[in-house]
């Protein structure tokens, strides 16, 4: 590599950039297992911080863990056939309906939670359950999962592979189960991963939706941020990243593949 | 069954859900936005009255500057990443793109960590240097979490550009600075423009940094946010929903039609 002037200078801001989204993050990391932040981590290193993270918020874990799940098995239900039936009909139509479910993606969070709070805010059974949080959460996360399969979906030729099975007398029920659903799992895996990612880390619309007995992850630790001091909301947070960044790395490799199929 | 009921049937679960969960609720808050005292004039408060006009101005003068500055970082980095192989460089990329599945409050805890009162800077600098509860604060941010949304759109879009050209050009005496201005920077313009707005469109709605930092700056979300839990006012928080629901949905629109993609809002 030749080093000229352009050059150092793309390296110089590389460097500073990744100083820039790193040292905070090790910072964090830090804190939630030092002895006393401000005295630095010459006050020994502990692992009291994330103790009391678990005493304190093991349920917002779990709540956070489960709303993940049920939301993957909503969108599954919900996105997989739908997006079955935009590769098979593809038309203006299809095209509106698909924008249409895209919208949470251009709307903020906030916005979307102002409405679903003005429409359901009065059903109270409805309000104070953990299923708002989970409809708020579908919403969110229902157009990544229709894109991902429909991405697959559109570069196989469905159209021939089921009249093959057709005509050896498969139902369209039949067809769906052993031909659509295996050659769509690149793009359902991805689109699973995302969802998961994502719903575990949603805040927007999760922080005007929730109640004080649901709280999930993402809104203790904005709890924490604003009520606990700066190592346990450190431990809460790299108990986050524990979490996330895992499932981050296989959600990037999952859609990197399920891209390079749809190539 | 017949395969075309089939098909539609698949429909189903979709509609039944969108209907309830997403084309009811935005009807609803549209009606919830005209239907107080001010009627449809609330509209017209909302660019008349000083508070919220300059919460708006203020909003859009933060996004377009985090989006000029998350252009020009990222496409430095990235233009640096693609054309050259060495070691570390897919770590590189890991470290930047890791915040991507970050939420907002978390970047606003990490940019305290950097600029608060037991933050980095205050600690290895003698003064009092404080800045995460301000606009720099806000607008840090905020660039925490378009760096890497940018990036990605701008390394994709260098992949595809033919390293021929630049090849060309500088077998024909081109000096660096103009391979970038007159090879690649015509290259990669439409995908500059959609990352652009991608970033200023989120920049825009972004509330979960703002939550965490803008404790005394008045940004669009945080004035919806006030308004319908402190002041109650249903009415001007619906209607600040539209307008804003509005303006980053059409840039995203726009986006689009410049590339192909779009990315996650959120922060």
């Amino acid at each position: 590599m030749k080093l000229t002037l352009p050059k150092m200078l793309q390296i110089a801001v590389t460097f500073v950039t990744c100083a820039f989204l790193l040292v905070p993050t090790l910072q964090s990391v830090l804190a939630g297992v030092t002895v006393n932040y401000f005295k630095g981590v010459s006050s020994g290193l502990t692992l009291k911080w994330i103790g009391r993270v678990w005493e304190l918020y093991a349920d917002s874990i779990f709540l956070s863990i489960w709303l993940a799940i049920a939301c993957l098995v909503c969108t599954l239900i919900i996105g997989v056939p739908a997006a079955y039936g935009l590769a098979r009909r593809p038309g203006w139509v299809s095209r509106v309906l698909e924008e249409f479910i895209s919208l949470p993606l251009a709307i903020p969070g906030l916005a979307l939670a102002l409405a679903l709070l003005q429409l359901y805010g009065s059903m109270k059974g409805f309000r104070t359950s953990w299923t708002f949080i989970l409809a708020g959460h579908v919403l969110y996360t229902l157009p990544f999962m229709v894109r991902s399969v429909l991405a697959v979906l559109s570069v196989i030729d469905l159209k021939t592979l089921e009249e093959g099975a057709a005509s050896l007398g498969a139902g369209p029920w039949r067809r769906f189960c052993d031909i659509v659903v295996p050659n769509a799992m690149p793009g359902i895996l991805a689109g699973a991963l995302t969802v998961v990612t994502l719903s575990i880390g949603e805040f927007n619309l999760t922080w005007m939706l929730h109640t004080p007995y649901l709280k999930t992850l993402p809104v203790g630790l904005a709890d924490s941020y604003a009520s606990m001091r700066l190592e346990v909301a450190s431990a809460y947070t790299l108990v986050f990243f524990v979490i996330i960044v895992p499932l981050l790395m296989a959600m990037q490799w999952a859609s990197n593949r399920a891209q390079r199929i749809a190539q | 069954m017949r395969p075309n009921a089939f098909v539609q049937l698949c429909f189903l679960p979709l509609i039944i859900f969108t209907l309830a969960f997403l084309a009811l609720p935005l009807v609803r808050l549209f009606v919830s936005s005209v239907s107080g005292e001010d009627g449809w004039s609330i509209y017209w408060k909302v660019v008349t009255t000083p508070r919220y006009l300059d919460a708006l101005l203020q909003t859009v003068f933060v996004s377009l500057a985090v989006t000029i500055a998350a252009l020009v970082i990222s496409t430095t980095v990235g233009l640096f990443l693609a054309r050259n192989e060495f070691r570390g460089r897919g770590m590189i990329l890991s470290v930047l793109t890791l915040p991507l599945a970050f939420p907002g409050v978390v970047i606003g805890f990490l940019i305290i960590l950097l600029g608060g009162r037991q933050g980095l800077f205050n600690q290895i600098t003698s003064g009092h240097v404080v800045f995460a509860y301000t606009m720099f604060g806000l607008f840090l941010g905020y660039l925490y979490f378009s760096i890497p949304r940018v990036l990605l759109t701008v390394m994709a879009a260098t992949e595809k550009l033919d390293p021929a050209l630049e090849e060309a050009a500088r077998s024909l005496g081109a000096g660096s600075f103009h391979v970038i201005k007159d090879v690649i920077m015509p290259g990669l313009a439409p995908s500059l423009v959609a990352a652009g707005a991608i970033a200023f469109a989120t920049a825009m709605g972004a509330f979960g940094t703002a939550f965490t930092l803008a404790t005394n700056i008045d940004v669009l979300p945080m004035v919806i946010y006030t308004e319908f839990t402190l002041s109650a006012n249903i009415a001007m928080a619906a209607a600040l929903s539209v307008v804003l629901g509005l303006v980053t949905w059409l840039l995203l629109v726009i986006a689009r039609s410049f590339s192909g993609t779009t990315a996650a809002a959120g922060g």
